[in-house]
């Protein structure tokens, strides 16, 4: 079956247009826990550059990398799946408390269509968790969402020193066959 | 008998000799042992979020990389985000260094003991991720060439300095985020 978010075109590609919406909005630094719905924007962090691309072992060491790169003066973004966000509530007061720019990218698990039932109860809290944390959250749903979320989003991370999620929704990626 | 240091000697041979080094202080004792000695712009206090000095450290460093920075932290602060250990030996940054105070307690919550009073070796783990050097500090004299150490660029290093479990006054320049933020940010950056 032909992926439908794809058009076939070159550029077309919305998850092209997100990373190249990274890339304009100054991303140095890629931290990540993968995710089959991110595993487009993990292969292009990896590609050519590998120096920008952080590997993590659980989600919230990368809250600390994106708010030490900051400190350093460079802005780095976490992509995550949903169930990582609800390792990371404790570690978000740093974001909140030092008013840290941030921007997290979260590929939705549990929700539209999931097979796994071990996904579904992160996937009905990660959106709720985020904003009482103090997310501003941007939910996409269609190709084009993403992109002008992604790129709006970075804006207003960077611009009012906010901390800003975009969640990638089931719908948009497509639930893992299980 | 096992021997252990005075934090209060550690921190101030740690100050004496800091120049412009980027100090990241985990939460608890270390706040105050590096503020003790030193209070200065260079310096970020963490007073929560346990378990993110080390995360902090590694994305300075990754984004300064001309820089030496040095992350003072407690072993059970380190403990709770063991695994960033791993994530460093994968990015294997030349200026990042890690000072454990070990007092083989929990200190900030009552002196309860820690992991490490049974032996768990932080400078053990270190090694096996990948860290080209990395030591458990008992004696005086070893503090010295430790914190050389932290200056040449060969890391990523580990030092996991025992220290005494004294009980220390608590001193916290500032508990603002953002201040701390700000001003440090000011001090490398030029701009907030």
């Amino acid at each position: 079956m032909p992926d439908p978010t794809r058009t076939g075109q070159p550029g077309d590609d919305w998850r092209e247009q997100v990373f190249a919406a990274f890339e304009q909005g100054g991303v140095e630094l890629f931290c990540y826990l993968p995710d089959a719905g991110l595993d487009s924007f993990i292969s292009r962090a990896n590609a050519g550059n590998q120096d920008r691309a952080v590997v993590l072992t659980t989600e919230e060491e990368g809250v600390g990398i994106c708010c030490g790169a900051w400190l350093g003066g460079k802005r780095a973004v976490l992509m995550i799946q949903s169930s990582g966000v609800g390792n990371c509530i404790n570690t978000f007061s740093l974001v909140t408390n030092c008013r840290f720019p941030f921007f997290l990218l979260v590929s939705m698990r549990g929700e539209f269509g999931e097979g796994n039932p071990w996904q579904i109860p992160m996937g009905r809290t990660t959106q709720a968790m985020l904003e009482l944390a103090g997310f501003q959250v941007f939910r996409a749903s269609h190709p084009q969402d993403a992109v002008v979320m992604v790129t709006e989003g970075l804006k207003m991370a960077w611009r009012s020193d906010a901390p800003v999620a975009v969640l990638l929704s089931q719908r948009l990626i497509g639930a893992k066959d299980m | 008998m096992a021997n252990y240091l005075s934090r209060r000697d550690a921190a101030r041979e740690l100050m004496a000799q800091v120049g412009d080094q980027l100090i990241i202080c985990g939460l608890g004792s270390p706040v105050s042992d590096v503020a003790r000695e030193q209070e200065r712009d260079r310096n970020f206090y963490l007073v929560g979020a346990m378990g993110s000095a080390v995360p902090l450290g590694l994305g300075l460093a990754l984004a300064q990389p001309e820089r030496s920075v040095v992350v003072v932290t407690g072993d059970a602060e380190l403990m709770m985000n063991l695994g960033i250990l791993a994530t460093i030996g994968v990015k294997q940054p030349r200026n990042l260094s890690i000072l454990v105070f070990d007092n083989e307690r929990f200190g900030e919550t009552g002196q309860q003991v820690s992991h490490t009073a049974y032996g768990i070796d932080i400078a053990g783990v270190a090694i096996a991720c990948r860290f080209p050097a990395a030591a458990v500090i008992r004696q005086q004299q070893e503090l010295a060439p430790a914190l050389a150490r932290t200056h040449t660029n060969e890391g990523p290093y580990l030092a996991q300095i025992k220290v005494d479990p004294e009980r220390v006054p608590i001193l916290i320049p500032i508990k603002d985020g953002v201040i701390t933020k700000a001003r440090f940010r000011q001090a490398l950056l030029g701009r907030y």
